[in-house]
């Protein structure tokens, strides 16, 4: 699971108000190279939080990203590579999503995130 | 009786590893799955911008439909219920994100994220009651409600649905529509048991120029195949669908004072100290009538 995926997720057990970023527990990161592609950066800036992708990627190991960003940093080809190897270059392969309100953690094996809920948790 | 898969067993029982492989190596199934997997991009009309899109397969299996998302150059995330179905996809090395989910559970996804949504021949299987659990129409209304919030306005979802009967496809159109989407049914090849094809269209949001519903291919040039929602003036109706549930709803909590009524009340109530719950979302919500 790559940290573009991360940032979209949420925990949505019952009762949840707001399920996001759920934390991240990391055993084992990988990385794999994705074709650098800025009209993807630039339609997924606006909808990327931006917090919870510099925190995620920082406890995934890189700490490169700025703490806030906006949309003129988009000009900047050094920033667009930071954040391409952030967003899609950083997989979770073992490791667990916790929900930031109950504690629950939902496992990631060979970096499939585990969302199945029990049946009280619906 | 029927050969339905669906009727075999839940889909993480019946998509094991031998079926996985099974499914995932049969060049036929390859190129059905492929072919679907195309048309239904078609209908998801993405803006032809060349701006790769962030996309969701819902019930990935193997990877077939995703990778057809790939080679368009979108990036998509997919879920599954089926374990042994995800581990042939990491096997094949897809390009999306997998996630192990139920969409019957609703979808864990912030609001307005998503570019578009497709699913290739899995929705049918939310009819089932796999469970004494499950009730269908709820795990139908979890599905369609947090789908339609993740997708951003204005965005579509394209399924390609094996519907049992008159009755699924209403019942699983009727459910999108709640949600709040407009968009109807297109069936390619209405005339041949073999090829024909459907495919649910929905848009995020209400009825606009955008949100008209394509028309079925057909081998015989010039027929039109769009199921009942075909057209703009139509198209309004399907939105009545929605509304015919909702002036009932609304009559019902006008009833009451409002919640806006109640909020204030708390509020003046905590003013003078009193100890008042807090609001939530459940606040002056109507109570079921059952106990
Ligand atoms: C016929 S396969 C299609 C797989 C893939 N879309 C393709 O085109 O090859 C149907 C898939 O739907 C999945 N499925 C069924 N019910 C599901 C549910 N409730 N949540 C998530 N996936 C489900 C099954 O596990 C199976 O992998």
């Amino acid at each position: 699971m790559r940290l573009l995926t991360h940032n979209m997720l949420s925990s949505n057990m019952k009762g949840v108000s707001n399920g996001f970023p759920l934390r991240i527990e990391v055993e084992k990161v990988v990385e794999k190279q994705v074709d650098f592609n800025p009209d993807f950066l630039k339609n997924m800036f606006s909808k990327v939080h931006w917090k919870a992708l510099a925190d995620a990627s920082r406890i995934m190991g890189y700490a490169e990203l700025p703490e806030e960003a906006d949309r003129s940093m988009l000009d900047s080809d050094d920033f667009l590579r930071k954040f391409h190897h952030a967003l899609l270059e950083l997989h979770l392969e073992e490791g667990a999503l916790v929900c930031p309100e109950t504690g629950r953690r939902f496992p990631v094996n060979k970096g499939i995130p585990n969302m199945l809920l029990h049946e009280d948790e619906v | 009786m029927s050969s339905r898969p669906e009727h075999a067993a839940p889909p993480e029982v019946f998509y094991d590893d031998t079926e996985a492989r099974k499914y995932t190596s049969s060049s036929r199934i390859i190129e059905i799955q492929g072919k679907l997997t195309k048309r239904a991009l078609e209908l998801l009309a993405l803006p032809d911008d060349g701006i790769p899109k962030l996309l969701l397969d819902i019930g990935c299996g193997s990877g077939l439909s995703g990778e057809k998302l790939s080679k368009k150059g979108h990036q998509w995330i997919g879920l599954d219920i089926s374990q042994s179905m995800l581990n042939v996809a990491l096997e094949r090395e897809v390009e999306g994100d997998l996630l192990l989910g139920d969409m019957g559970q609703g979808l864990g996804l912030r609001d307005g994220v998503i570019d578009g949504a497709i699913s290739i021949s899995a929705v049918q299987w939310l009819c089932n009651a796999d469970k004494s659990s499950h009730d269908p129409r709820l795990r139908l209304k979890a599905f369609f409600g947090s789908l339609y919030r993740s997708l951003s306005r204005g965005a579509r979802a394209v399924f390609q649905v094996y519907p049992e009967n008159v009755d699924q496809r209403v019942l699983i159109l009727n459910y999108a529509m709640r949600a709040g989407f407009s968009g109807g049914v297109v069936v390619d090849f209405p005339h041949s048991s073999k090829r024909r094809k459907e495919y649910l269209v929905l848009t995020c949001g209400p009825p606009s120029v955008n949100t008209s519903i394509p028309k079925g291919k057909s081998e015989e040039d010039g027929e039109s195949c769009s199921d009942e929602e075909s057209s703009g003036d139509e198209e309004n109706q399907t939105v009545c669908v929605s509304d015919r549930h909702r002036p009932r709803k609304k009559q019902k909590t006008m009833r009451g004072k409002g919640r806006e009524w109640v909020l204030k009340k708390k509020e003046q109530l905590r003013r003078k100290g009193n100890v008042v719950p807090p609001d939530t979302k459940y606040t002056a919500r109507k109570r079921k009538a059952r106990f």
